[in-house]
């Protein structure tokens, strides 16, 4: 059946490319189509996932000439289908109402439906030229879909960047493949894994996936692109960018590192640890430090990647070590969290686009009070709030409490490095999930709560039906995932034990519902019950304190200790929320530099209080490059403006250096 | 089963009406060393009473999330409190959330109560919040680090569990608990809102945090926040018994007998703790906000040492 079932997607995929030249502007039509064909990718993946069955793959003579073009879908495969066709249906439902406020649709609506396509490729593709190109065609579509307002200085800026970091990207991946293919004499997928291979040669390989899939999920240092890129585009794209397209970099960065290569380096998973520890924390410290909702979801982003690479670099050190059960108890951590991730953020995305067509700002410091206007926004984007700060009994905990339970696997580890490092890794992630809920505390609080501190947010209603009903999907996931995450496990199980060789939860007919608890070690952790506790509890206080109680109550002016203060503008603002935080990891940071100018007593002006904040990555790891760049090209310029005798003496030189070169190589 | 049951709801009773008291003993404490009278052990009851009986007073700004949180707050930290085995190590959902989502469950108390302190729009509300914050982040790190430690000592991180396991002794003397045990009695100070990190006797001052973030609250909504956070102290005096000074718990398949001396023992146990709770109070002056980092910063670097030891060796 699932050879049908491949067919099929591939032949939608031409099918649904082709309604691009069909349906030019007519974006209902053309995001209805979206959600079908996400819909159909969902209801594929699934059935593949449920049914266990070994993988199908099919070729066709397109592509290299001696190659071919081969698809195969395998459990990894589809369990990426399922979190990027899981995004795109929403998003796609999302921007059916979306669209109508929007303007100029044919900037997006053709990119969208190539940028959907290929990422659906990509995780079909089993060899190296399709997969390769599959993932260009995605890095240009999503550049592109950034670009739609380029008129923005920011935009054209962020453009830049994504298409320099993404060719970055692309380029290493290419050199990775090639290299991988190299020893095995062939391009697909199925026949590169089985050579043996050098040491330094798979470790070579390792660094370019790294720096290749890296760059696009946005680990640090190779972010710098992602804050800026996607917030730019609209916000089912940034939410199809951010929740979906890193995920396809960490399928990339699976497919070739535990895939492709036959064996994995001790250091390997220490340098992975490293990074991800680092991404965890200093991305949740910069999307702190934002008061632009989308930005600060983007930089949300970098810290939840870090989470899942934690989780993939404790797979493959317990992996190394022998420790099969640990590292299949890692990946589930990694592989659960990425899909809570593609959930939360994408509704978080698409909370921030309702309020950013409501009122037609992102800037935090000018919304507050939406929860009496955007009731319905409002309660998902809570939901969304309350996941992505991992508390319980929503699913954001759930993958980072089996991710604390790995870690507490690691003391059997022999290597010392790793024995020190497993234990801060552990503090890092407790540290990024403290600061994530005081960062969406902030985001939540300043946006929704408080009193309007504009007009535009004095008067927003209430996004339209087909956008509520996306955000109310997603918050039911949340929930439905935190309360059964057993429901997520075992769609897990034949990817980890494709993975790691085994699984941690043992596969069996009854444990699709039953029992219902997460037991590691004896460890458990039952959100069924603690939600059932949770409510007889509250039945309990409500009875109790209706009975108890006066039941009397009035509406007054706020007290705020006797002085109240009339004017919103006195409210706790998103950067006065921040600074006690700001100023405890800021100078370490972002060397920061806070001033306070302060109008001569006798001449009344308003006080300013000025913030600068230093990217000390972009400083000094991009910026010297830049440089470097600029300078050489300066130093070169005078090429440009020769005569065409010396252009010849030139040529002639270049060609006399190749034959030489030639000649000493053969 | 029943009986286990019964033990749990008992347990989740008996927390209810015993935190009030804990308050007052260290009051009292606090009072007599300072040579006062002080009010009587019972007035923290006198005070819920009271204030349940008084009108609600609402801002007008305030959403359903400013009235929702205190039912929140309270449910979440209730829950919370009774996981912990108290005097009974035998309770029956102690095998629904771990250690991690006990305190997990703590988390989620914090986060709807420092929202509400932001729903008024009142300039205090957010500085509480903000701060509250501030502290809640820096020490998670030192309390997952203690939770590490205790539970690769105990290997599990199932509070029954590790408290039958420290029943047994044999966990014997070992440095990276005693580090853990110093570390969880810094980490329980700020996350109470304890002198030295903030001051809950304070009202009207710029230094103050918890009482900031429910200054908005009064009557029924604020007794449910009074009687959630006593709740809390309960809930950190309990989990450093529960873990370090366990003797005295009825265990698995112990008489009746047992029951009384271990709701005694625990009574004894949790005063002792209020009282010393209260005699450092007075020996300590409130700290500036921005110590309160370093103050964090001990907490977090013993408890990683007292992990890093037992990551190194099994016996440390």
């Amino acid at each position: 059946m699932n050879e049908y079932l491949l067919k099929g997607l591939l032949f939608i995929f031409i099918f649904y490319i082709s309604f691009v030249v069909l349906a030019k502007n007519n974006f209902r039509f053309i995001y209805w189509l979206s959600v079908c064909y996400s819909g159909f990718g969902l209801l594929c993946s699934l059935s593949f996932l449920l049914s266990g069955q070994s993988s199908q793959s099919i070729s066709f003579p397109l592509g290299l000439p001696t190659t071919g073009a081969h698809f195969k879908i395998d459990a990894l495969a589809s369990f990426f289908l399922l979190i990027v066709n899981l995004g795109s249906f929403v998003s796609s439902f999302y921007g059916i109402g979306y669209g109508s406020h929007t303007s100029e649709q044919s900037r997006t609506l053709p990119f969208y439906i190539i940028f959907l396509g290929s990422m659906n490729m990509v995780l079909l593709a089993a060899d190296a030229f399709s997969f390769l190109f599959f993932w260009e065609l995605m890095s240009l579509s999503s550049w592109a879909l950034v670009m739609s307002s380029h008129q923005h200085k920011e935009t054209a800026e962020a453009g830049f960047i994504y298409i320099l970091m993404a060719s970055l990207g692309t380029f290493a991946l290419l050199f990775a493949l090639s290299l991988i293919a190299a020893p095995s004499k062939s391009y697909c997928f199925d026949q590169m894994g089985k050579v043996s291979m050098d040491g330094k040669l798979a470790s070579l390989i390792f660094l370019l996936a790294l720096l290749g899939a890296g760059s696009k999920a946005g680990l640090i240092p190779l972010h710098v692109w992602l804050p800026k890129a996607h917030p730019a585009a609209p916000s089912h794209v940034s939410a199809l960018m951010s929740g979906v397209m890193t995920k396809v970099a960490v399928y990339g960065f699976i497919r070739i590192v535990f895939e492709l290569l036959p064996s994995q380096e001790k250091w390997w998973s220490i340098l992975i640890l490293i990074i991800a520890g680092i991404s965890t924390v200093v991305g949740v410290l910069y999307a702190l430090m934002q008061h632009d909702i989308k930005r600060l979801l983007a930089y949300h982003t970098i810290e939840n990647i870090g989470i899942v690479f934690i989780g993939i670099g404790l797979s493959m050190a317990f992996k190394i070590y022998g420790m099969t059960a640990a590292s299949a108890l890692a990946m589930t951590a990694a592989l659960f969290h990425a899909l809570n991730h593609s959930i939360f953020k994408n509704l978080l995305f698409l909370g921030s686009g309702a309020i950013q067509s409501a009122t037609d700002q992102r800037d935090m410091e000018k919304l507050g009070g939406l929860i009496l206007n955007m009731p319905h926004t409002a309660f998902t984007f809570l939901i969304g709030s309350v996941a992505i700060s991992a508390l319980p009994p929503l699913n954001g905990f759930v993958s980072e409490w089996l991710l604390m339970q790995s870690i507490l696997q690691s003391p059997q580890l022999p290597s010392w490095g790793m024995k020190f490092l497993v234990p801060s890794v552990g503090a890092f992630l407790a540290l990024s999930a403290a600061l994530a809920a005081s960062c969406f505390i902030k985001v939540y609080g300043i946006t929704f709560l408080g009193r309007p501190r504009s007009m535009q947010s004095t008067v927003a209603s209430e996004t339209d039906r087909w956008s509520v009903l996306a955000m109310y999907a997603l918050a039911f996931l949340c929930i439905i995932f935190g309360i059964f995450p057993r429901l997520v496990i075992h769609l897990l199980g034949p990817v980890v034990r494709a993975i790691a060789a085994t699984h941690y939860f043992p596969l069996s007919a009854k444990s699709f519902f039953m029992p219902l608890s997460l037991v590691v070690d004896q460890n458990a952790y039952n959100g069924f019950v603690l939600v059932l506790l949770l409510g007889i509890f509250l039945f309990f206080i409500l009875i109790s304190v209706k009975w108890l109680s006066s039941n009397q109550f009035r509406r007054t002016p706020i007290w705020d200790c006797g002085y109240p203060e009339k004017s919103p503008d006195c409210q706790y603002t998103a950067n006065s929320f921040a600074q006690p935080i700001r100023k405890v990891f800021g100078p370490f940071l972002f060397a920061t530099k806070e001033k306070v100018v302060c109008s001569e007593p006798w001449y009344p002006k308003a006080a300013k209080m000025i913030v600068k904040l230093h990217d000390q990555i972009w400083e000094y790891l991009y910026k010297p490059v830049a440089m470097a760049i600029d300078r050489i090209s300066e130093k070169i310029n005078f090429l440009q403006f020769l005569t065409v005798r010396r252009y010849l003496v030139l040529v002639f030189l270049t060609l006399v250096c190749l034959l030489g070169c030639l000649a000493f190589l053969l | 089963m029943i009986k286990n049951l019964v033990f749990q709801c008992f347990d989740a009773f008996f927390l209810l009406a015993f935190s009030p008291l804990v308050i007052g003993i260290i009051r009292k404490t606090k009072a007599r060393f300072l040579l006062k009278q002080g009010p009587s052990l019972l007035q923290p009851y006198y005070d819920l009473m009271k204030l349940f009986r008084k009108e609600v007073t609402l801002p007008d700004s305030a959403s359903w999330l400013f009235k929702a949180t205190p039912y929140v707050v309270f449910t979440f930290s209730w829950l919370a409190a009774s996981l912990v085995p108290t005097f009974s190590t035998n309770l029956l959902f102690s095998k629904t959330a771990d250690l991690i989502a006990i305190v997990a469950l703590l988390g989620t108390a914090r986060f709807f109560l420092s929202l509400a302190a932001l729903d008024a729009g009142t300039s205090f509300g957010g500085l509480g919040s903000s701060r509250e914050s501030l502290i809640a982040s820096l020490a998670e790190p030192a309390m997952i680090m203690i939770i590490f430690t205790i539970a690769l000592v105990a290997k599990s991180t199932d509070l029954s569990a590790i408290s039958t396991f420290m029943i047994s002794g044999q966990a014997g003397l070992r440095v990276s608990l005693w580090l853990a045990l110093a570390s969880l009695v810094l980490v329980a100070i700020a996350e109470n809102g304890r002198i030295p990190v903030d001051n809950p006797a304070t009202h009207l001052e710029l230094t103050m945090i918890h009482e900031a973030m429910i200054l908005e609250y009064s009557g029924k909504y604020l007794a449910l926040l009074e009687v959630a956070s006593q709740l809390k102290i309960v809930l950190y005096l309990s989990l450093v018994a529960a873990v370090f000074f366990p003797f005295g718990m009825s265990t698995m398949g112990s008489g009746i007998s047992s029951f009384f001396i271990g709701l005694f023992t625990y009574i004894a146990k949790i005063g002792l703790g209020a009282s010393m709770l209260g005699f450092f109070e007075i020996l300590v002056a409130k700290m500036r906000l921005f110590k309160i980092p370093n103050f964090l910063g001990a907490a977090f670097m013993l408890a990683l040492l007292a992990t890093v030891l037992l990551f190194v060796s099994r016996s440390l």
